[in-house]
């Protein structure tokens, strides 16, 4: 039974996100970590939040993960689930969980990465039980 | 350095419309400035500091300013979403205490029934400069569905249930059973409430505010300009403001910048929750309201939803009467943007012009409180603290 999907839309990178979404081009999902204070942190930044320094750099994600929480939005043309997943690298970060059934996620459910293609731009890391 | 008794809230006003297909959007300020002004018995002419937010059109302040006529030397357009008005009040008051101005003026308006705005169902689009919206917008975050995950986080750490979010519903429909200008009159039960349509997990229809076209504003006077009004005397006793986001990835849903508003307030005000007889507090959802009520101390964390159940918010038979004109979520949500409306609510509340069968008996000491936003991302929140001279 072919389910239908949302569109999702295309992220726009900039100069200072480029390497993720090239990253998410080819299924890697980074973060940024801070060579000053070590803390990794998410949505990325040159700069990091947590305490100034300009010395971040990207390293790979496991791609594994947990749902800190979720919302399953029924007043759409095709329901979705949007969700924040806490990374097994401590971070938090907004995605969708997708190719399950919507009605059986689960807070501390534990979820790995998939990539899903948007409209016309790089793909988005979205989550899947794992 | 401190704004208690420095400034007083001279002039308020509700505009009665719910739905402006008639009206323009400059228009509908113009008009909120105009019944404030005329409810503290000052003219155009007297105002001399103008504030506004994301709301005003064209350029905010300069547009408006042109608009209306005013001369100033003073303005301010702090956008913070829909907590704006509740800082601008404050940020009013500083202005006044250090002589920038003597006669403040805050307008809100705003048609987002008229121009048919999908307001909490759509996803938001911020714009493509925004840092965060490359990494949200694509996942489909609306208003409704990021409130919900602080509501389902809630849920899952407190054990929170939909019946108690729903006694939020239920006691703002009581209050807007009397109040002639609600959207939403009918009075509603928790059954109807759990029972309507589910929008965004947890979230029901009745757990959102309504969407109305409208608008408000609010005039903030020098102490000797209150003393010459022929109204009740409304006197600031503190204030604050706080941002409150993501945390770089150390996402916590589970309390909002009213943890931080909350507390510089009352300790500006010298004043602690116990003592406080009303609240306005911006119900975008009822979940906004329960952790609100917990963040500024009115019940312990995670305490909310027992605080708020068997009708507590419900003005003569609860501890603590909220939004006693039916709030967002049922009277009026103007321009998506509830903060004006609170503020207003407390000082009817604190003059004793509320509907006799909501006012609060010997209301002394009240506090408004906004949160502009989202609960699920990033939020501006501010607390005002307000007393009855």
């Amino acid at each position: 039974m072919a389910i239908a999907e949302r569109k999702i839309p295309a992220p726009h990178p900039n100069p200072e996100t480029k390497a993720f979404w090239d990253g998410a081009a080819q299924g890697r999902l980074l973060l940024k970590k801070c060579l000053a204070c070590s803390q990794v942190h998410y949505y990325p930044r040159a700069i990091c939040p947590f305490c100034g320094s300009d010395r971040t750099e990207w390293q790979q994600a496991s791609g594994r993960g947990s749902i800190y929480s979720w919302s399953v939005m029924r007043r759409a043309e095709v329901p979705y689930a949007i969700a924040y997943v806490t990374l097994d690298e401590g971070v938090t970060m907004m995605t969708n969980i997708v190719d399950c059934d919507l009605d059986g996620i689960r807070i501390g459910q534990r979820v790995r990465v998939v990539f899903k293609p948007t409209e016309g731009g790089p793909p988005v890391p979205t989550f899947t039980p794992a | 350095m401190t704004i208690k008794g420095k400034a007083y809230i001279g002039g308020i006003y509700e505009h009665p419309t719910r739905k402006a297909d008639d009206k323009s959007l400059a228009q509908l300020h113009a008009e909120s400035a105009r019944g404030a002004l005329e409810d503290a018995g000052l003219t155009r002419d007297d105002v001399d500091g103008y504030f506004c937010a994301g709301d005003a059109p064209g350029l905010g302040p300069l547009s408006m300013a042109d608009y209306m006529g005013l001369k100033l030397r003073h303005m301010d357009s702090t956008e913070t979403g829909g907590s704006s008005y509740v800082i601008h009040v404050a940020h009013a008051a500083e202005a006044i205490a250090v002589g920038k101005c003597r006669i403040a003026l805050i307008t809100l308006a705003g048609r987002p029934r008229a121009e048919g705005m999908a307001t909490g169902t759509a996803p938001r689009n911020y714009g493509t400069a925004a840092p965060d919206v490359q990494f949200e917008y694509p996942f489909g975050p609306t208003v409704v569905n990021m409130y919900a995950m602080a509501a389902q986080r809630h849920m899952h750490e407190f054990g929170t249930t939909s019946e108690q979010l729903a006694w939020i519903k239920v006691a703002a429909s009581h209050h807007a059973q009397h109040n002639s200008h609600a959207l939403l009159r009918e009075v509603v039960t928790v059954q109807d409430v759990v029972g309507s349509p589910m929008i965004a997990d947890p979230l029901h229809r009745l757990d959102c505010c309504v969407i109305t076209d409208g608008g408000g504003a609010l005039v903030v006077v020098a102490p000797e300009v209150a003393k010459s009004l022929k109204r009740p005397r409304v006197r600031l006793l503190g204030a604050g403001e706080s941002p409150k986001h993501q945390m770089g990835g150390k996402v916590d849903l589970t309390y909002t910048g009213a943890a931080r508003s909350g507390p510089m307030a009352f300790e500006e005000a010298g004043v602690k929750p116990g003592d406080i007889k009303y609240v306005s507090i911006y119900d975008s959802f009822t979940i906004t309201v329960l952790i609100c009520l917990e963040d500024l101390g009115f019940c312990p964390r995670g305490g909310g939803g027992r605080f708020v159940s068997d009708g507590n918010l419900i003005s003569g038979t609860g501890r603590l009467p909220f939004n006693t004109d039916g709030g967002g979520l049922c009277n009026n949500h103007p321009a998506n943007r509830g903060g004006m409306t609170k503020v207003v609510e407390a000082v009817r509340q604190l003059r004793g012009e509320a509907h006799p069968k909501v006012q609060v008996k010997n209301c002394n000491l009240a506090l408004a409180h906004g949160t502009g936003g989202s609960l699920g991302t990033r939020h501006g929140s501010a607390t005002v603290i307000l007393e009855r001279e």
